[in-house]
């Protein structure tokens, strides 16, 4: 167990490795940050003056190797345009992120499992059909369109929600978090439930899918045959047997529900880390960008690895080793 | 008898007691229902990195900088410049003497004086990691000279005019609260201590600052308790945020949503020419620059564009007043000098030129191009008012006089490394500025590193006439004799088609029904300057 976390680890250092200089190479091919943040009416000494402050007068390679010496006594660098470290603009932002998608997913399991249950039960019925139906818009409605309608039906026509912003927080351990206040519960609404629909869809189809598959299999059958309820049949066999996958997908998502809160995050005005990302790229903030980048992978291998454990748990047939793979 | 007497007037004195107690109970209330109503919102448009008012000369920073900071002089609404925390006189050519108003005080309650002045001009040039700070401004200061507790003598190694404008955008902090600090302390507010007419309570980097009002602020109390910078930089939901009338103004208003607000009682419009004139920078130094080619796709014998002929023919090619009117939908307004109406040195005899389609045809092949040639304009798709479908538009009026015009638009991320290194043959650019003179330098003046010209100057415009002119202007002390001088230039410029102006963008904030704002040539969105009205 311990030699197979310890590779999983050495392989996504070899990951991360490759991913900054993709990065690196990918931000300078672009452009130039100090075409974009210079004072318009700095004249040219300020100008290499400024590129000299940022270190892009080096080779590229060089650059590449200070960042990486830098990178390895934990300094990623400074933002070009905050003047503070690029991780601390990060680690601030993250709960925000963290507590957007965690309600998302909260969301999304809480009504996704029980409806896709439903659906996988009753196939043919008006619920089922009705449910499914849901679950294919949820899916098609791109998020930023679905994002605007909830902002103009809650905010601008029924005025019952704030459309924008994170709202009151409070601290809980040195954390800001809004769900404890009822202005930042109000405010955290409507961005988690846009971005819990795509996933709240993707776990109905699983749980249906899922359901329907079990119910056809021999030990549901046998079950039903012994005389037992279909209630303890469904709470004890079948959800059991479908929760392999759905465990993973939700893992999994939440790693993409991170990374990809970016668009909910931009139409609600969310501070996180996804808006961060945007602002960075948009004037070349290249630390920034490198470390966004470098978090999120850690945060997926790290995932993939729970995933991994999880199984096992879940499944007493799965047995992690150390050795094969 | 007089029990009974003492009693009643106990009992009255006991009722107006009452009556008083209620009384002001109910002006407390209203008070309080007041404070509550003088909060202000105020939805941005772009993000606030910092609060540090010397680490990067970035507009949207300013904006929120200028509610906590303020720096000697500023300029009002039209741009001109206006005295704020000092009065200024030129004893000589070489000296400037500001004279501090008496008793401004900072939010710690320390009274400003000259040795925040000198810390302020002098702390801009040792900031550190900057991309683009505030060091332009304060170089031309060789020495800074404490007269008193009031006055103080900047000198300059020759002539600067631009003294004013320059001057306008470094803020003054306070030298107790920012020696030693650093930018994370200014974020902090520890170090954010100003002389504004509001305190910095808190700054979320990417969500919002809040201000409150300080009370001895010099200027009289503004009419906000407490004002909210929401940042709010996607479009739609800057307008949704001030439907839902979650925030009470919000600033460059999306030229889709402007039909709608303004057809809506419950909201208002102001507008303003903005600063920032749209231009197209032609080069005209190279012979053979990328992108420029006859119509068979040859290389051309020598550049066109270098010829003023072709760049008057392209010139008068432009129909402004339909860009204005169809592309800009309204917010635009035709442009024929370097800087915008209300702006120094904007040359009022130079009108737009005319829409003239023949008269270009003529011109061109009077230049040796009967057939006209092939041109790529650059332009950033994201950064100015409708710029890609501007230079669209540009094209296909170029390609009706023969000159077949390709457009390539790109992200402001990538455009500027490229426009900077001059990969299109004409590019499109805006450009704010507070004095025509400084524009030119920057824009269409011969590039001179050593002193500083031309640092912008994509198309390469070299004129030695104009670069004597533009120098004179910028070295006149005395503002009447600088406009003349800097008009001058101006209208030198636009003979020379040093850059093809297009347009000056107009700027439009809009805000609940019950506001009105002094609608700002320079883009600031201040909340002070938002007054409440009776409908």
């Amino acid at each position: 167990m311990i030699s197979f976390a310890l590779r999983r680890l050495l392989q996504s250092v070899l990951v991360l490795f490759v991913m900054s200089a993709l990065v690196f190479a990918g931000v300078y091919a672009i452009g130039d940050p100090v075409a974009i943040l210079i004072n318009p009416q700095a004249d040219q000494a300020e100008i290499a003056a400024a590129t000299r402050a940022l270190g892009l007068d080096q080779p590229l390679w060089l650059q590449y190797w200070n960042f990486i010496i830098g990178a390895f006594a934990g300094d990623l660098g400074k933002s070009f345009s905050a003047n503070v470290p690029a991780v601390h603009l990060i680690l601030q932002r993250m709960p925000a992120t963290l507590e957007l998608a965690l309600t998302a997913t909260v969301i999304a399991v809480a009504f996704g499992i029980p409806l896709g249950l439903v659906a996988g039960l009753k196939p043919v019925s008006w619920i089922g059909r009705t449910i499914m139906a849901g679950s294919i818009l949820g899916f098609s409605l791109p998020t930023f369109w679905v994002g605007l309608m909830l902002i103009m039906v809650f905010s601008v026509w029924l005025g019952w929600l704030p459309p924008t912003g994170r709202g009151e927080t409070v601290e809980v351990f040195g954390v800001p978090v809004s769900f404890l206040t009822r202005d930042g519960l109000l405010h955290l609404l409507m961005p988690a439930l846009n971005l819990a629909l795509f996933k709240f869809s993707l776990l109905i189809r699983l749980t249906r899918a899922g359901t329907r598959e079990a119910l056809s299999q021999d030990y549901v059958r046998f079950a039903r045959a012994k005389g037992l309820s279909m209630e303890r049949v469904v709470r004890i066999h079948v959800l059991k047997n479908i929760m392999i996958p759905i465990v993973t997908v939700t893992a999994l998502e939440f790693g993409s529900l991170i990374a990809f809160a970016i668009v909910t995050e931009t139409i609600f005005a969310w501070p996180g880390m996804g808006k961060l990302l945007i602002d960075s790229i948009n004037v070349l903030d290249r630390p920034v960008i490198v470390a966004y980048l470098l978090i999120i992978l850690l945060l997926f291998v790290f995932l993939n690895l729970v995933v991994d454990l999880a199984y096992a748990v879940l499944d007493p047939r799965v047995r992690i080793s150390g050795h094969g793979t | 008898m007089r029990f009974f007497f003492f009693t009643a007037s106990a009992g009255r004195a006991t009722l107006r007691g009452f009556l008083g107690g209620l009384g002001v109970l109910a002006v407390q209330l209203l008070l309080a229902a007041a404070a509550q109503a003088a909060e202000l919102r105020i939805g941005l448009s772009a993000d606030v990195t910092t609060m540090d008012p010397h680490f990067i000369a970035a507009q949207p920073n300013l904006t929120a900088q200028h509610h906590v900071f303020e720096p000697l002089l500023h300029v009002d609404e039209r741009g001109r410049p206006i005295p704020v925390l000092a009065t200024w006189r030129t004893p000589d050519p070489l000296t400037w003497e500001f004279t501090l108003r008496k008793g401004v005080r900072f939010h710690d309650g320390t009274e400003l004086s000259t040795e925040d002045v000198a810390f302020s001009l002098e702390r801009p040039l040792t900031m550190t990691g900057s991309p683009g700070g505030f060091a332009t401004y304060v170089k031309p200061i060789v020495a800074k000279e404490i007269v008193d507790r009031y006055t103080i003598r900047l000198k300059t190694a020759t002539p600067h005019g631009a003294m004013p404008q320059d001057l306008a955008e470094v803020m003054i902090v306070s030298k107790k609260a920012a020696q030693g600090a650093a930018s994370p302390d200014f974020d902090s507010g520890s170090a954010a201590i100003g002389t504004g007419p509001y305190r910095l309570t808190r700054f979320a980097r990417g969500s919002r600052i809040e201000l409150a009002r300080n009370d001895q602020y010099w200027g009289g109390k503004t009419p906000w308790d407490r004002v909210m910078l929401t940042i709010l930089p996607s479009d739609p939901v800057r307008t949704a945020a001030l439907l839902s009338g979650n925030i009470d103004a919000i600033e460059n208003v999306p030229t889709a949503d402007l039909a709608r607000l303004s057809k809506n009682p419950a909201f208002r419009l102001e507008q303003a020419v903005s600063w920032r004139t749209i231009f197209l920078h032609v080069d005209q130094a190279r012979d053979h620059p990328p992108g420029l080619r006859s119509k068979s796709g040859q290389p051309l014998a020598n550049n066109p564009l270098k010829d003023v002929r072709v760049r008057h023919a392209l010139s008068q090619a432009i129909n402004r007043t339909a860009i204005a009117e169809r592309v800009m939908e309204g917010l635009a307004m035709p442009a024929g000098n370097i800087v915008s109406p209300s702006v120094i040195g904007h040359n009022p005899a130079v009108k737009p030129d005319a829409y003239d389609a023949e008269g270009a045809k003529k011109l061109l092949a009077e230049a040796g191009y009967p057939d006209g040639f092939t041109v790529t304009i650059g332009t950033p798709n994201n950064r100015y008012i409708n710029d890609e479908q501007v230079a669209q538009t540009v094209a296909q009026m170029w390609s009706r006089i023969g000159v077949t015009t390709r457009v390539e638009a790109l992200p402001l991320s990538v455009y500027f490394g490229k426009a900077r290194n001059r990969e299109f043959p004409v590019a499109l650019l805006g450009w704010g500025s507070l004095a025509a003179d400084m524009s030119l330098r920057s824009l269409a003046a011969t590039p001179n590193p050593d002193k500083g010209y031309g640092a912008w100057n994509w198309g390469g415009h070299s004129s030695a006439k104009l670069d004597t002119l533009v120098e004179r202007s910028l070295g006149t002390v005395d503002p009447a004799m600088r406009e003349t001088a800097a008009r001058e230039a101006a209208a030198l410029a636009a003979t020379e088609v040093a850059v093809i102006p297009l347009h000056y963008q107009i700027v439009t904030w809009a805000m609940k029904s019950q506001l009105s704002y002094a609608a700002r040539v320079d883009e600031f969105t201040f909340a002070w300057q938002f007054k409440p009205r009776n409908p």
